[in-house]
């Protein structure tokens, strides 16, 4: 399919772009696939026209925007893809398992095509109050943490601790749907926007007073793409978003609220986890958000937990490859994955877990210490689950 | 009052600028029949020495006593019909302009509607010209003697030059020595030679010379005053004994310098992190030193990184920095000269050697060796005891890494952290990238917003030694200027307070952005010192009594105006 370019390059602003190759050079994937994406700039600038079907390698792009990071001219490198990827969804050029990923989260809210009312299931029969009656603290469970049932023991596990700490919380249970990162990610700007629209009438009716997400790809898009925060959206998926008529609300990932509540001392961790750990940054979380050292206060507050550090950590941190529809997407080269790479890092530090902040993270690192038979010297927990150790 | 106003009004055509979309006759014959006016005339071009010589004929033939030019902005030609009425002897406060060009033609286009605003704008001009008065041109003495702020080679040039001419310069450097950042450095492009070869012999004259007194640790506290009478303090803070003294200068150069970008503001590159990870200025004290080595190993692969913390919106630095191109390849080519068995390595996007000799230099030290390869490196990270690079080739179109013992990150200028206090003392603006902002980009690149204010060197913007040598002796000649002359002329529409009317509130000294009013201690009413009014207004408007006259802008002229516009 010949995409005429002129439009698209105007539209995203692409002539600012000096060809400074700082974004292929820290695209974590463009080592193994053929994605390069200043090329792909340079020639959406100097061709009229692009054969979008000729470049299977688009559905390589984890969105972990580092290219948007380091851009100096702020050209946000990305979004051409993102943009290029909506122009296949709308001839139909997608691989089977992203349609069948958007098809779920149309039909019944969440990516795996699992009923929507069984989405409660991982509370386990705890009460949870239904945050439509009212509550301080609104938590989006997300579908990944909702439905595997590897993740699910984390958000259990916020649950004890934001009971333990006396918060006034409630989640949307059933009316819970997909926050719609993945789903702009994917190219389909349609049915992000038709989220957009009802989720944030959703929640802005609870009229909570934070919103606290347990993945940071929800963190990263109810923060800068609704406006729940009161201002318009930061990252342009076309939409204002309402005019929030109820105040804006504070939107925070739960390592932000965890890091917050054991300052104040309203939580307290009584039990010793003597490991060590070392802590991945996650990409929406720690390269897009810049949220780096709550995640590690936490990890530092737990008795007998030590922290050490990676080479690659922070706004180097080696992306997982969950990001950018790629749960959904095996992409072009299985041989070499992100992953096996990144587990490597964390057991050469000497560390017994690799702790994580992102439902994504968990499973492709999980899966990649299994793969290469690390599973004896390494094991992938989520923050909450030391947390939950040490309560 | 003296005889009735003779008013001469001139409709220029500006060529076809205003003739195109405005009646230029048909203004001329609507102006004849105002009141007041002798001479109604068009022309092509008012401004040329015909359309001056038209009003100057007209002025002695007809006895002209007010003169209407309606053309352009007068901040293109008012100084210029100015001129033409002071040499046949008129004063040059009795000519006024109306603007139909940049406020009608250029922004209009119905012919009809043009013509009909050209009108009421000559209308609304020739109603104030019926009022204006004479007013008198006066001068200011100046003190002989000027200020410097900052002892590196900006400021010691432009110390040399004025008092080479003969006038005290005193030279203000905030450290202990003089030099500034050239002191730093080891060799300069493109001739190589040593800095301190380049250095001593300036340092010298400037230390032995009689006109100049040179305080070291001494900051500026104090500037007080106006073109060619400001006071300056000078306060020595760090020393055991703080103390201060104050300088009557007649101009002040400011010369001081900039600050290098904090290379950990971009942590991906690793420096504070790894001890192979330099700047360029680390470079230098090694490369005077001799001593490359890292952790003990001699390095056998040296990259350099171009443009950081430069021509890069992630910082908030969007400028290039002009000099790092040139540094790169002396340090570069300096570098295999040191160590002929390393691999030494130039990571860029674009190469800017402009200057005279800079090209070939470059040429030279890709000759000797150094690889010059095309991309800006992304990231740094650790593999062993050296560092891998990450970025790509965008030549070739493929990302690649390399590996390396050292690397010297090209590190820009930025204004200095301080450049904020030196603003609001000196009133002094900046442009959108903090350095501080010359008059006009091309026109006037020394001068300030501030009279008698003058820029030299990086403080201004990035720029090489060339180029700040260069600016500083063109500070110091704009310097001069004041002093040599003896005086300077002050504007005559200022402000004046009629004392029988002053109540002495005081509430003109208030208002004044720039310190003109004062209340007189004996007869207790305000009087304005007419070289620091700039007569902006305020002080009229906001006078309870109505005793202040804005002279050239009274109120009578001003309704009068809105009064003919209103018909």
């Amino acid at each position: 399919m010949a995409l005429k370019t002129e439009p698209m390059v105007e539209q995203l602003e692409l002539m600012g772009c000096i060809q400074c190759g700082k974004c292929t050079g820290g695209c974590p994937v463009a080592r193994k696939t053929t994605l390069n994406i200043r090329s792909l700039i340079y020639n959406m600038l100097v061709e009229p026209e692009l054969d979008v079907n000729a470049h299977p390698e688009l559905w390589d792009c984890t969105c972990c925007f580092t290219c948007v990071e380091r851009c100096p001219k702020d050209v946000r490198p990305a979004e051409l893809v993102i943009g290029l990827r909506g122009q296949l969804v709308e001839s139909g050029h997608i691989p089977d398992t992203i349609g069948a990923a958007l098809t779920g989260i149309f039909r019944q809210g969440n990516p795996t095509g699992i009923a929507r009312e069984d989405r409660m299931g991982w509370a386990n029969g705890t009460q949870i109050k239904a945050a439509q009656e009212g509550c301080e603290v609104l938590l989006h469970v997300c579908c990944t943490p909702a439905y595997d049932p590897r993740v699910q023991v984390v958000p259990r596990a916020l649950v004890k601790a934001f009971t333990a700490a006396g918060l006034d919380f409630g989640t949307l249970g059933t009316d819970e749907s997909c926050c719609g990162n993945e789903v702009r990610r994917m190219g389909e700007s349609g049915l992000f926007e038709m989220l957009v629209e009802e989720n944030g009438e959703l929640i802005r009716s609870v009229g909570a007073g934070r919103l606290v997400t347990v993945s940071p790809h929800c963190f990263n898009t109810f923060k800068n793409e609704y406006s729940l925060s009161g201002g318009a959206g930061e990252q342009g998926s076309g939409r204002a978003g309402e005019q929030g008529g109820r105040g804006a609300m504070e939107v925070l990932h739960y390592t932000q609220l965890m890091a917050e509540l054991v300052e104040q001392g309203r939580l307290k961790f009584s039990n010793e986890v003597k490991k060590t750990v070392t802590y991945h940054d996650p990409c929406f979380l720690g390269k897009q958000n810049h949220i780096f050292d709550e995640p590690r206060a936490v990890l530092k507050a737990i008795p007998g937990l030590k922290l050490v550090e990676m080479d690659r950590n922070r706004e180097r941190s080696l992306c997982c490859e969950g990001g950018g529809g790629r749960m959904w997407a095996e992409g072009t080269n299985l041989q070499e994955r992100l992953a096996f790479q990144r587990v490597r890092e964390a057991a050469e530090t000497g560390a017994e877990v690799l702790a994580v902040a992102c439902p994504f993270c968990l499973l492709t690192l999980e899966d990649a210490v299994k793969v290469q038979g690390l599973d004896e010297k390494l094991r992938v927990m989520d923050i909450m689950e030391l947390v939950d150790l040490a309560l | 009052m003296e005889a009735q106003p003779r008013i001469g009004v001139y409709i220029c055509h500006c060529g076809v600028n205003i003739a195109a979309t405005v009646d230029v006759e048909q203004v001329a014959e609507f102006a004849a029949a105002l009141p007041g006016v002798v001479v109604a005339r068009n022309y092509l071009y008012m401004c040329s020495d015909p359309g001056q010589g038209l009003i100057q004929q007209d002025i002695e033939e007809h006895g002209l006593n007010r003169v209407v030019v309606a053309s352009c902005s007068p901040r293109m030609h008012e100084p210029t019909f100015r001129g033409a009425a002071q040499q046949v002897g008129l004063n040059p406060y009795l000519v006024e302009m109306a603007n139909i060009r940049e406020q009608c033609s250029w922004v209009h286009g119905d012919r009809a509607q043009a013509t009909e605003k050209a009108k009421a704008l000559v209308a609304s001009t020739v109603a104030k010209a019926f009022r204006l008065e004479p007013l008198e041109e006066r001068e200011v003495g100046v003190v002989p003697g000027a200020v410097v702020v900052g002892g590196g080679v900006a400021g010691m040039v432009a110390a040399l030059d004025v008092a080479d001419t003969g006038f005290p310069v005193y030279l203000v450097e905030q450290s202990d020595h003089l030099g500034g950042r050239v002191a730093e450095l080891n060799r300069t492009f493109p001739t190589l030679e040593p800095v301190v070869e380049l250095l001593k012999p300036l340092v010298e004259r400037v230390q032995n010379h009689p006109n100049i007194t040179v305080l070291l640790n001494a900051q500026l506290t104090g500037v007080e005053g106006y073109v060619g009478n400001f006071k300056v303090e000078v306060s020595s803070p760090s020393s055991s004994t703080p103390s201060s003294s104050t300088f009557d200068v007649g101009s002040i150069i400011v010369a001081t310098g900039y600050d290098v970008f904090d290379a950990r503001r971009k942590p991906e590159l690793g420096y504070g992190q790894y001890p192979n990870v330099i700047t360029s200025l680390e470079l230098e004290r090694r490369l005077l030193e001799r001593s490359l080595a890292v952790d003990g190993h001699t390095p056998k692969s040296v990259a350099f990184i171009q443009c950081v913390g430069s021509r890069d919106v992630q910082v908030g630095n969007p400028y290039c920095s002009r000099v790092c191109c040139m540094y790169t390849a002396k340090q570069s080519r300096l570098v295999r000269e040191l160590l002929p068995e390393a691999h030494v390595t130039v990571f860029f996007m674009d190469v800017r050697t402009f200057g005279k000799g800079a090209e070939e230099f470059y040429d030279e030290a890709r000759e000797k060796g150094v690889l010059y390869r095309r991309g800006n490196i992304s990231e740094i990270y650790r593999r062993g005891e050296r560092v891998v690079l990450v970025g790509e080739d965008t030549l070739q179109g493929r990302p690649i890494e390399l590996e390396a013992d050292l690397v010297v990150l090209a590190v820009g200028m930025e204004a200095r952290s301080d450049v904020a206090d030196l603003s609001t003392l000196l009133k002094l603006p900046r442009s959108s990238d903090g350095f501080f902002l010359e008059l006009h980009p091309k026109l006037r690149p020394v001068d300030t917003a501030v009279s008698g204010v003058f820029l030299a060197g990086c403080c201004q913007g990035p720029k090489d030694i060339t180029d700040t040598v260069a600016q500083a002796k063109a500070a110091a000649s704009s310097a001069l200027i004041p002093l040599i002359r003896g005086t300077v002329p002050a504007e005559s529409a200022t402000a004046v307070v009629e004392p029988e009317l002053c109540a002495g509130c005081g509430m003109c000294v208030e208002v004044c952005p720039f310190g003109a009013p004062a209340l007189d201690p004996l007869w207790g009413v305000s009087r304005i010192n007419y070289v620091l009014c700039k007569g902006c207004g305020t002080c009229a408007v906001t006078c309870p009594s109505k005793a202040i006259r804005l002279q050239h802008f009274t109120a009578s002229q001003i309704l009068a105006q809105i009064d003919a516009l209103a018909v």
